[in-house]
C-alpha cells in the first residue's frame, strides 16, 4: 500500500497518522504539503486532526479549497480510499466528499477523552476486520464535532447504511448519554455512497499501541494494508 | 465600493452559541429576552470595475463565505 497524509498549516495530528500507518504498514506514509498541486501515486489518503488554517471562518472551510484539496477530490472520484479524521472529517465535508457538516458540540465544551463507539458497518475496507455491534474504544479531542444534516440528507445516509459508527456506552448502547457531542443519531463516523471515503471525528491513530492506552484503532489501519497492498 | 454580507444559521439548526447567550443575558437581568441566533458579518473593499455584480458575491458566499448545508446568506452592494 501506498500511503500519503496530507499536511495543512495548523494541522497537529500529521506526525501521530504518520506513526499509526507506519505502524501497520512497516514503513513511513508520504507527508505531502498542502500547497503540492499533484499527488504521488498512492493507494490512501489520510487527511488528518487539527486545526488547519487556524479553522478560520469554520473549521476546514479554508483547508477544503487549498491546491492540494482539488488533488484529493480528484483521487476519492477515481475511487482512491480516503480517510478524515477530525479536522480532516471537517474538511471532506467542506470538500463535498462526504455529506453533513460539523457544528460546535451541544456543550459548547471541547471534549477530549476516550469515548466508545459502535461499528455499524464490518465489511467496507477501513472497517472490515471490526464485528458489526462491536463496541471499540478511542480517544475524541475537539470542540466542533456535533454532526448535523438535514432531515432528507440524513434518511438517505441512514437508508444507503452510510454510517460506520455512533456514539456509544461501553455495551455499544447507543444512547443519548454517550452521544459526547450532540451529533444526530448519534453519528460519529461516515461513508461516502461509493465506500471510499470515511470522515469520522475520533481518532484510531491514537490507539495503535498498547502504551498509548489501547489498540482498538489499529485494525483499521490493518485492514486498509491488507485489502490495498 | 464594497460588499456586505450576512451569513446566519438556518432556521431549524441548533445554535449552541445563540443559546449560552440567550441564557446569559437572562441571567444579567435582561428581561424579556427571546431567542438568540448568532452570525457573521462580512465587509468586502471592492475593486472598482470589477466583481460588481450581486451574482459574483453570491458565487463567494456558496463557493466559500457559507456552508448552504447549515447557513443562509445575505449580500449587499454599497456603492
Amino acid at each position: 500500500m501506498k500511503a500519503a497524509v496530507i499536511v495543512f498549516p495548523g494541522s497537529n495530528c500529521d506526525r501521530d497518522m504518520l506513526v499509526g500507518i507506519e505502524h501497520s504498514l512497516g514503513r513511513a506514509p508520504e507527508m505531502v504539503w498542502h500547497k503540492e498541486t499533484e499527488l504521488p501515486d498512492v493507494d490512501f489518503i489520510a487527511v488528518p486532526g487539527g486545526f488547519s488554517y487556524g479553522d478560520y471562518l469554520r473549521c476546514g472551510s479554508m483547508a477544503a479549497h487549498s491546491p492540494i484539496m482539488r488533488e484529493v477530490v480528484k483521487k476519492a472520484n477515481q475511487g482512491v480510499s480516503v480517510l478524515g479524521v477530525c479536522n480532516g472529517f471537517q474538511v471532506l465535508t467542506e470538500a463535498g466528499l462526504l455529506p453533513g457538516v460539523l457544528m460546535r458540540n451541544r456543550s459548547l465544551h471541547f471534549v477530549c477523552k476516550d469515548v466508545h463507539l459502535k461499528v455499524e458497518d464490518d465489511k467496507s475496507i477501513f472497517t472490515n476486520k471490526y464485528s458489526h455491534g462491536q463496541a471499540i474504544r478511542v480517544p475524541v479531542a475537539h470542540h466542533d464535532g456535533n454532526f448535523f444534516a438535514a432531515d432528507d440528507v440524513l434518511k438517505k445516509i441512514e437508508d444507503n447504511a452510510q454510517v460506520a459508527f455512533r456514539y456509544c456506552d461501553s455495551d455499544a448502547n447507543v444512547t443519548d448519554a454517550a452521544n459526547i457531542n450532540g451529533s444526530r443519531n448519534n453519528i460519529a463516523g461516515i461513508f461516502n455512497e461509493k465506500r471510499n471515503v470515511l470522515g469520522m471525528m475520533p481518532h484510531p491513530e491514537r490507539m495503535c499501541e498498547t502504551p498509548l492506552g489501547g489498540t482498538d484503532g489499529k485494525p483499521m489501519f490493518d485492514a486498509l494494508v491488507e485489502a490495498l497492498s | 465600493m464594497k460588499a456586505t454580507v450576512h451569513v446566519t444559521l438556518k432556521n431549524g439548526v441548533l445554535d449552541p452559541q445563540g443559546k449560552a447567550v440567550e441564557h446569559a443575558l437572562t441571567t444579567l437581568g435582561f428581561e424579556g429576552v427571546g431567542e438568540v441566533r448568532i452570525g457573521k458579518f462580512i465587509e468586502i473593499e471592492l475593486a472598482e470595475g470589477a466583481l460588481k455584480t450581486k451574482e459574483n458575491i453570491e458565487d463567494m458566499c456558496k463557493q466559500l463565505l457559507a456552508n448552504t448545508v447549515i447557513e443562509n446568506f445575505d449580500v449587499e452592494i454599497i456603492e
